[in-house]
């Protein structure tokens, strides 16, 4: 009951006390539900492959290292490696083509008052609802026709064109915060707006970007249909394709491999996620409240 | 409007009332607008509204990207409405989206106002809740998905020493769908972070006037919380909603097989992608996508429109 609405400094004190077991004891419960998946693959890939499903323990009495050394072995002659150099140029593309075209298109939303504003950032944020399953067919139908299926240039086009409208919005949303003085004042002093972006609303849009980049990276990395639709050689595959096609080569049914590749590809994004969860959860807030 | 704004603004500042100036000014910021604005034009033009444009044609066009497009008119549509496999993954579709967002929503809502009695450790908790959302649309979680709720594994033998034997979720048509339920519903840490920012701009005095008046925990939460909140929850409504419509990589990797034991995991955009991408037809697969945008377009406006009787905007209490 108490939980619906804060609790209030009035109450009494024993009762503020067993309130507070009662929270910490149902947020522990929530907490282990919540990251049991993310510790069983941990000790499910130091488990016997036939033993990864039927086996209740969290992490195996005797650890076997088969299934991460198996890895090194790859995947129909590609070295794991590559799957994972390819992904990460893939994201680290998205993410300078995502901070460049986004940043550039916010300030213009948010610092140039230009002709036509109002209606092109009706029109962004238009897109932010639409459904990428329209654009599909004919963008593959056009980067077919330009002859650039299996490179990535249809999977980064988007991203230098700034076409990932939250990125944008969140963006716009950060700028409209930085007082006006800042920019007005580099004006009167003959500044352009080249300058101004560049020299006073980038550096202080910092944390903006930070989130965007974050975001992105861990996108990119994720990313399957796209990479699926895309990509058809398996040297250029990302990790996402890589793991199905692990999983195609050794049966769907013998967990000890995929489930060693599936731990090494969660790596990345939850160092990333550890590293900078603050700049994740507050751009994520502020995208709720405008 | 805000143009016009900006403008006489500058002009008192700058002490200068000068329209020559302010009209150079004015074209020089139309010419810097759109020079900044251009990369987003052109994906504006090239990736979003041409593609748009040439879908509408495709859609009334038989297409296997091979020989040309030849014009069918209404012939795609019809033949959808009549398809079987269309009408299924219509079905699987809305039953993921009817029973996922609102649990996902409800869990998330719930856990935002257990987080928000600030208390030591709420911030490690926020955290750990939210990197569900980050991962879970991974293929590395779809694969941990679809061992442990496979046939004696973790939840079949958890739900077994409760009593309910149902046996793997994965190879049952009626559960296998509830598994992809289960997923998204984990993911439930992005809604709450919302939902907690939300709470947090509630004033405290409301609640301190309330507990005056005698409203008890529930009224508090039903006439002050919900009402003050209401923005926050129709953003997640809309955003949620939009995106189980879109279910497209959990279904794929769960299944293994595109859509499951009988078709019982055939999600729309599955169906979509094997239609356009495996069997070649362009024309039908364009037809169905202008379906989807059509059911996200509707409930967009459905929203919207039912926005006026529940959600309360702040600028209407004053």
């Amino acid at each position: 009951m108490t939980a619906l609405t804060p609790e209030l400094k009035s109450a009494a004190n024993p009762r503020r006390r067993t309130g507070s077991v009662v929270w910490h004891l149902f947020s522990l419960a929530v907490l282990c539900v919540v990251l049991y998946p993310v510790v069983w693959v941990i000790g499910a890939a130091f488990k016997p492959g036939k033993k990864i499903v039927g086996s209740l323990d969290l992490f195996p009495a005797d650890p076997i290292l088969d299934n991460v050394r198996g890895l090194a072995d790859g995947i129909a002659g590609i070295s794991i490696g590559t799957f994972f150099t390819n992904s990460l140029f893939y994201a680290g593309m998205a993410v300078v083509g995502v901070v460049i075209s986004s940043s550039l298109t916010a300030y213009a939303f948010a610092k140039i008052p230009f002709r036509g504003r109002n209606l092109l950032f009706a029109l962004m944020i238009g897109t932010l609802l639409l459904p990428y399953h329209v654009l599909l067919i004919p963008q593959y139908v056009m980067f077919q026709k330009l002859e650039l299926i299996n490179t990535y240039v249809p999977l980064l086009a988007g991203k230098f064109l700034a076409t990932e409208a939250f990125f944008v919005f969140l963006m716009v949303q950060f700028m409209r915060g930085l007082p006006r003085e800042l920019d007005e004042a580099a004006r009167l002093d003959g500044c352009g707006h080249l300058r101004i972006y560049w020299s006073i609303v980038l550096p202080l849009c910092r944390p903006a970007l930070i989130t965007s980049a974050i975001f992105t990276f861990i996108n990119a990395w994720n990313d399957f249909m796209g990479p699926l639709i895309y990509l058809n050689e398996p040297s250029k595959y990302t990790v996402s394709l890589g793991l199905m096609m692990f999983r195609d080569q050794q049966g769907i049914s013998d967990y000890g491999g995929q489930i060693a590749m599936a731990m090494t590809a969660l790596i990345p994004v939850i160092a990333f996620f550890m590293a900078f969860q603050r700049y994740l959860i507050d751009g994520m807030a502020t995208s709720g409240l405008k | 409007m805000s143009l016009v704004k900006d403008a006489t603004v500058l002009a008192d500042e700058r002490n200068i009332v000068r329209p020559v100036a302010q009209k150079r000014r004015g074209r020089r910021d139309n010419l810097a607008g759109y020079l900044f604005l251009s990369p987003w034009l052109a994906g504006f033009l090239l990736l979003t509204a041409g593609p748009m444009i040439a879908s509408i044609y495709y859609a009334f066009t038989d297409y296997n990207l091979f020989a040309a497009p030849k014009w069918i008119g209404l012939d795609n549509f019809t033949a959808m409405f009549d398809d079987p496999r269309w009408q299924k993954s219509v079905q699987v579709t809305l039953k993921y989206v009817v029973i996922g967002t609102p649990l996902k929503l409800l869990l998330a809502l719930g856990v935002a106002l257990l987080l928000n009695q600030s208390r030591r450790g709420q911030g490690l908790y926020r955290a750990a809740f939210y990197a569900p959302s980050l991962i879970g649309a991974s293929v590395s979680v779809g694969f941990v998905w679809r061992a442990i709720f496979s046939d004696n594994a973790v939840v079949d033998k958890g739900l077994g020493s409760l009593g309910l034997n149902l046996g793997g979720w994965i190879g049952d048509p009626d559960l296998i769908l509830y598994s992809l339920v289960a997923l998204t519903v984990w993911q439930f840490g992005a809604p709450m972070v919302i939902f907690l920012a939300g709470l947090k701009q509630v004033p405290r005095e409301l609640y301190e006037a309330a507990a005056v008046d005698g409203a008890g925990p529930l009224r508090r939460f039903w006439n002050i919380t919900l009402p003050m909140i209401s923005p926050v929850l129709f953003f997640n409504v809309l955003l949620e909603s939009i995106h189980s419509f879109q279910i497209f990589g959990s279904a794929y990797v769960v299944s293994n097989t595109f859509c499951g034991p009988a078709d019982s995991t055939l999600v729309y955009t599955c169906y979509l992608y094997q239609k356009g991408f495996q069997q070649s037809q362009m024309g039908f697969a364009s037809a169905m996508a202008w379906m989807l945008l059509l059911a996200v377009a509707l409930v967009t406006a459905v929203l919207f429109w039912s926005q006026k009787k529940w959600v309360h905007y702040e600028e209407d209490a004053k």
